[in-house]
């Protein structure tokens, strides 16, 4: 790539040190700076390495079943009588969302290393199950973080990660939230730096990981890519994902950010709504700050002290996003937006009934948001969303709602 | 200076030099600014003030306690350096370094932390989650406004990866005994003493273990082999196990958290 060409894409971030403009960066501790130094060099070997990434292309096939398949959602479209809305199915992979794409890349990694001991944070427990089943399929040890709030409200996540062998630690310390899994996971690495792996669950943390993640999720926009050049002969008009750290929707947006015709949404959390200040939407409520490995937008109050996050959504229930998410909102190539509980369970119902695809709490804030714009567009255009997860984990959530609404 | 002066002054003394941690605000301003006043007098040779924060992920449960000990009680960046200013005006001779985590210094601003740390006789800093990596962000701009900035060694730095992590570091090298969190287990009297020549071999500074240490025998052990001992989670719980049902301070709690720092100055003499 010469140099003209590399000042003018969106796609060849970070640098050397892990920085997407200011984002990113490398901000652990001293102990986990060998660590990490030596993550990056294995990740960056593996590249390269034509074994490793058959491999992971087998796995990819026949375990995950890739390619997901991209949907002509007629009924949606028809319901909302503007573009055309395609969905890249990412919940019909094996364990039922994205996830699974960046944990499997991961456990190679680690298995290339030769580390046969897992760590893994989760919020919903998404994350949790597919570290548990890589390592089960793998033969390593799986120690998975969870809040212990969480821990309650997903039990049927905490059941599969356990009869899948891994062992799941309820996290009690500060909050007891996700951000608080993913500070005990760092805390059980650091006290565990030489025999352990960390797979992180999300584009972000410290480089190289918010990189890799991108990398190994990037699978979903060089599918869809193709999917939707074949189906329509044509780029989409738009792309939409929500966002929690990002990786779902960085995976389906990287393939594209040099397509200048197409428009990227990236859907973040409000929660309750942004102004009761009960959301998730780092971009839209918080300002750059340091946490996790790197710099990116936080919630956090005046003197630097991490707040809560809150979604209905446990996977998008995270004070903070990646870092490349970041940069793109700095530079404006990625308009980021936001969906509320109240829209998002609207989606989630109507998906279900007019799709029959009970969608995850999480892609329902995508739809919540196309349904503002969606018809507003011609009939020619074409918006691709990104399903990334499916929503038989979100039932026990959402039912008692639906019901007290009369909506069942 | 004053940090050079406390290792040259104990070495003189054939002793090491003793560190206390506590975290500014915990359980309330009060009550830690009277520990923290209190600590020279039992001995103490310098004092790491911990700057609390809500994520603090290198530190085991009793410094996680105290940071949310601290924040509960509203202790804000700006109440650490009014602290560090009025141990400045009582002890003007006792090193004082402020350790912590990046994110409330970039909110409060580096330029305007720098500036009121070094008007508050701030000596050093010690900042866990800035690696060498990441100097440009505030250990080249802390030493340029005259502060050490102190830098963690651990059993996961080889050689290859010593000269870059003391490269820009000053002051002290601060040995972190154990892979681990802050006041979780102890390492061996062995290991210290090979670390400390490890460490000898490739800096003149002053070589200080801390992590881990807890009792006054521990302060002896480490001191046969280390120019300084530092002693942080053993005084935190010290200081916990004083307060009250809901967590405030108790009428013992200043003075038993003291006798501790006492009981363990006398550690720091390499004969009992």
């Amino acid at each position: 790539m010469n140099d003209q060409t590399a000042m003018n894409s969106y796609r060849n971030q970070p640098d050397e040190e892990g920085r997407f403009g200011i984002h990113g960066g490398r901000f652990v501790a001293e102990t986990l700076m060998p660590l990490i130094l030596n993550v990056e060099k294995a990740w960056k070997e593996s590249l390269t390495d034509q074994a490793f990434l058959d491999e992971l292309n087998y796995y990819r096939k026949h375990y995950i079943g890739r390619p997901s398949a991209l949907y002509f959602a007629e009924r949606l479209t028809a319901h909302f009588g503007g573009a055309k809305l395609y969905m890249k199915r990412d919940e019909l992979n094996h364990t039922g969302a994205h996830k699974i794409n960046n944990v499997l890349g991961q456990a190679l990694l680690a298995k290339r290393m030769g580390k046969t001991k897992i760590i893994a944070e989760t919020g919903a427990g998404q994350h949790g199950v597919a570290s548990a089943t890589a390592c089960a399929l793998f033969d390593m040890e799986c120690e998975v973080f969870m809040g212990a709030e969480d821990v309650e409200r997903q039990k049927p996540n905490v059941d599969r990660m356990r009869l899948l062998g891994a062992k799941v630690h309820p996290v009690t310390s500060g909050t007891g939230t996700l951000k608080d899994a993913m500070n005990e996971a760092l805390r059980y690495w650091v006290s565990n730096a030489e025999s352990h792996f960390y797979i992180i669950g999300t584009a972000a943390g410290p480089h190289p990981y918010p990189a890799m993640v991108r990398d190994f999720q990037s699978i979903i926009g060089i599918e869809a890519r193709e999917q939707i050049l074949e189906a329509e002969g044509k780029l989409p008009d738009a792309l939409v994902a929500c966002i929690g750290g990002g990786s779902n929707a960085l995976g389906l947006f990287h393939p594209f950010l040099d397509d200048e015709s197409v428009a990227i949404y990236g859907v973040e959390a409000a929660g309750k709504g942004i102004e009761t200040g009960d959301h998730a939407a780092s971009l839209t409520g918080g300002v750059p700050g340091v946490l996790h490995g790197n710099r990116t937008y936080l919630l956090q109050d005046e003197d630097g002290q991490i707040k809560d996050a809150y979604s209905i959504s446990a996977g998008l229930d995270y004070p903070g996003i990646g870092p490349e998410h970041a940069w793109l909102h700095e530079t404006g190539r990625v308009k980021y937006v936001s969906a509320t509980d109240e829209g998002a369970l609207e989606y989630f119902r109507l998906c279900s009934r007019l799709e029959g695809i009970i969608p995850a709490l999480e892609p329902s804030h995508a739809l919540a948001f196309i349904g503002t714009m969606i018809g507003d567009m011609d009939k020619d255009q074409v918006v691709l969303m990104n399903m990334c997860g499916r929503g038989d984990k979100d039932l026990g959530a959402v039912l008692p709602i639906l019901e007290k609404q009369g909506l069942l | 200076m004053r940090i050079a002066a406390a290792f040259e002054q104990a070495k003189a003394e054939d002793r090491a030099a003793l560190g206390i941690f506590i975290t500014a605000g915990d359980p309330d301003l009060e009550t830690s600014k009277e520990i923290l006043m209190g600590l020279p007098h039992q001995g103490v040779d310098f004092v790491e003030l911990g700057m609390p924060f809500s994520d603090p992920m290198a530190d085991g449960p009793s410094i996680q306690a105290a940071s949310l000990r601290a924040l509960k009680a509203g202790t804000k960046l700006r109440h650490v350096l009014e602290m560090a200013a009025e141990f400045r005006a009582a002890h003007p001779n006792v090193p004082l370094i402020l350790m912590g985590y990046y994110n409330p210094i970039y909110i409060y601003g580096v330029d305007r932390f720098l500036d009121e740390a070094v008007s508050a006789g701030v000596d050093g800093l010690i900042m866990v989650d800035l690696p060498p990596e990441e100097d440009e962000e505030l250990c080249l701009p802390a030493r340029q406004a005259g502060l050490d900035f102190i830098r963690l060694i651990t059993p996961t730095t080889d050689d290859a990866r010593m000269p870059v992590v003391l490269a820009n570091s000053s002051g002290f090298v601060y040995y972190v005994s154990i892979t681990g969190i802050t006041g979780t287990r102890s390492a061996s009297a062995d290991s210290i003493a090979d670390a400390m020549a490890r460490i000898r071999s490739f800096s003149a500074l002053p070589a200080v273990v801390g992590f881990g240490i807890k009792t006054p025998e521990q302060v002896r052990e480490a001191a046969m082999h280390a120019d300084g001992v530092v002693v942080g989670s053993a005084v935190v719980d010290q200081l916990a196990a004083s307060l009250d049902q809901d967590g405030r301070a108790s009428a013992s709690t200043v003075s038993a958290t003291l006798a501790l720092a006492k009981a363990l100055a006398e550690g720091r003499h390499r004969q009992a």
